[in-house]
């Protein structure tokens, strides 16, 4: 054991030496999270990257069964659920953490919005997160066709086919976005190559953005207690905050594994671009609610098509949802705003109402 | 140049200075940076735009299946060309044909036997046998097709 001990502290000297962690040693001491009635919404940003860091792991053991062509994708993932030993282990923890990672992103989002903690010097902090949002969900969308089934091969039609509503560019995209004018095996390749290669590059990049962004400006201390009189307390992010979100990172692997195991991911049946759409064709639940907004709408509003208007409000409030730093005036004077609260809840609301919709509502009726 | 004539100090310097205060240069030195990016990003950009695949030549088509084959009150896909099709036979008997694609946002269509309509599952979307849109959000008709029965043989073609 002694001499274990001397190789380690040895080997502990050394790297001191050649790399030197004075920097993260002040870092560390330096870091603290304020404590008070709201610091729970402190841990979902880590449990998103806890998630993230699943998802790129699960996705690289994915990676050696895989085969992105039309002819083979069906068959590589029915092969890696039937065949290989913990194949339908690791495709499940990917399909369960994708879909845990976006449900943690969105209450990241809204708990920075109710908290107003996107307010300067916090907005690039802002901008970057809603970034990571999109590539979280284009993660979803690209991902979602790859085991090139039924219900995905539906889901990238009208998807895709939603591009190609937008005005003057739409064909352009449309064809950009299935590398042709059909979903077929050229649009799961490409799929493919965004999925695996251009967005996680991305995501590293804006991911680092946000993460150091996060260490310079510190945890924002929300409107409402800053206005009591600011929080005194605040315990040390090493190792006391550290440990906690380690806590919730085991209880989230926990939940993990027992959705995987219990209800393990399906495959349903092959992509048949010459079958009609399955009744019950539905999209990942983070698009129900959109999904769900384009059945409802007629077909015409004021003479433009009832779909453009969707797509344009939908591309419209993201684009609100990315300006909010600059839109929400009171709030960046330190004042409380409370229409601008009830507006965020009036859109969780509405996400909430229309994705309970859209899987209890008669889809044949 | 007049000022290059009258600066100080030996002519090639002054060449040299007078050179490196041109905006001239600057302009050739960031277009060369310029074009140097556009010769990157431009061969990649249209390297991702797929080639443009030219448009199904099919114009008449004879199905895979007989006229018995497809009783009153169904419907069957069908290949038309790289797109696809819906024959359906009416419950008095005679054959239509449509593009299988629906209007709204390209799903495949499918016959309703229950409720007489051709349907689409993706975002309810009706239409009648005529192609016309009943109920749901498409905003146009259906493509329809001619449909001819020669023997046992139906052949499917593009209106004129």
């Amino acid at each position: 054991m002694p001499r274990m001990q001397t190789w380690l502290s040895g080997l502990g000297a050394y790297l001191e030496d050649r790399i030197g962690f004075d920097g993260l040693r002040k870092l560390a001491k330096k870091k603290d999270v304020p404590v008070h009635r709201h610091t729970i919404w402190y841990y979902l940003g880590g449990m998103t990257l806890f998630l993230f860091i699943v998802q790129v792991s699960t996705g690289i053991l994915l990676l050696f069964y895989y085969r992105p062509s039309a002819e083979e994708a069906f068959e590589s993932v029915q092969f890696l659920m039937a065949e290989v030993t913990f194949g339908w282990l690791i495709r499940s923890i990917h399909s369960w953490a994708a879909n845990l990672m976006i449900f943690t992103l969105f209450l990241h989002l809204f708990s920075v919005l109710l908290v107003k903690a996107y307010r300067r010097p916090r907005d690039l902090t802002w901008y970057s997160g809603v970034g990571l949002l999109g590539l979280a969900l284009a993660f979803g969308f690209t991902g979602y066709l790859l085991p090139w089934n039924e219900l995905a091969y539906f889901a990238t039609r009208v998807g895709t086919e939603i591009t190609g509503a937008f005005p003057i560019v739409g064909d352009f995209l449309l064809r950009v976005a299935r590398g042709g004018t059909d979903v077929t095996g050229a649009t799961l390749t490409r799929f493919y190559a965004i999925h695996v290669a251009v967005l996680p590059a991305a995501t590293t990049a804006i991911l680092g953005l946000h993460l150091f962004l996060v260490q310079k400006h510190g945890m924002s201390v929300p409107l409402s207690v800053e206005r009591e009189g600011g929080t005194r307390r605040a315990m040390p992010f090493v190792p006391n905050f550290l440990l906690r979100d380690l806590v919730g990172w085991l209880v989230a692997l926990a939940i993990l594994a027992a959705l995987a195991a219990f209800i393990p991911a399906e495959l349903g049946s092959k992509a048949d671009p010459f079958a009609p759409a399955p009744a019950g064709i539905k999209p990942e639940w983070y698009f129900m609610f959109m999904f769900q907004t384009l059945k409802y709408l007629p077909s015409h509003i004021l003479g433009i098509e009832g779909e453009l208007v969707g797509i344009l409000g939908f591309t419209f409030a993201g684009l609100l949802l990315l300006l909010v730093p600059v839109l929400d005036r009171r709030g960046a004077r330190g004042e409380s705003s409370k229409v601008f609260t009830w507006i965020i809840i009036g859109a969780i609301v509405y996400i909430i109402v229309l994705t309970y919709l859209g899987y209890t509502a008669n889809p044949t009726v | 140049m007049a000022e290059l004539a009258q600066a100080p100090g030996p002519p090639r310097r002054r060449f040299i200075e007078w050179l490196m205060s041109r905006t001239l240069t600057t302009w050739l030195l960031s277009t060369g940076i310029g074009g140097l990016v556009a010769a990157i990003i431009y061969p990649a950009g249209r390297y991702i735009v797929p080639p443009e695949a030219g448009e199904s030549a099919a114009g008449t088509v004879t199905l895979p299946f007989s006229p018995e084959d497809i009783q009153p009150n169904e419907g069957k896909i069908f290949k038309f060309g790289s797109r696809p099709g819906i024959l359906v036979r009416s419950a008095t008997g005679d054959l239509r044909a449509f593009s299988a694609t629906c209007t709204h946002l390209g799903c495949i269509v499918q016959y309703r036997p229950d409720i007489g309509h051709i349907w689409c599952a993706c975002h309810n979307g009706h239409f009648d046998l005529s192609g016309h849109v009943v109920q749901g959000p498409p905003p146009e008709p259906l493509e329809s097709f001619v449909v001819n029965v020669r023997g046992d043989q139906i052949v499917v073609s593009k209106g004129a």
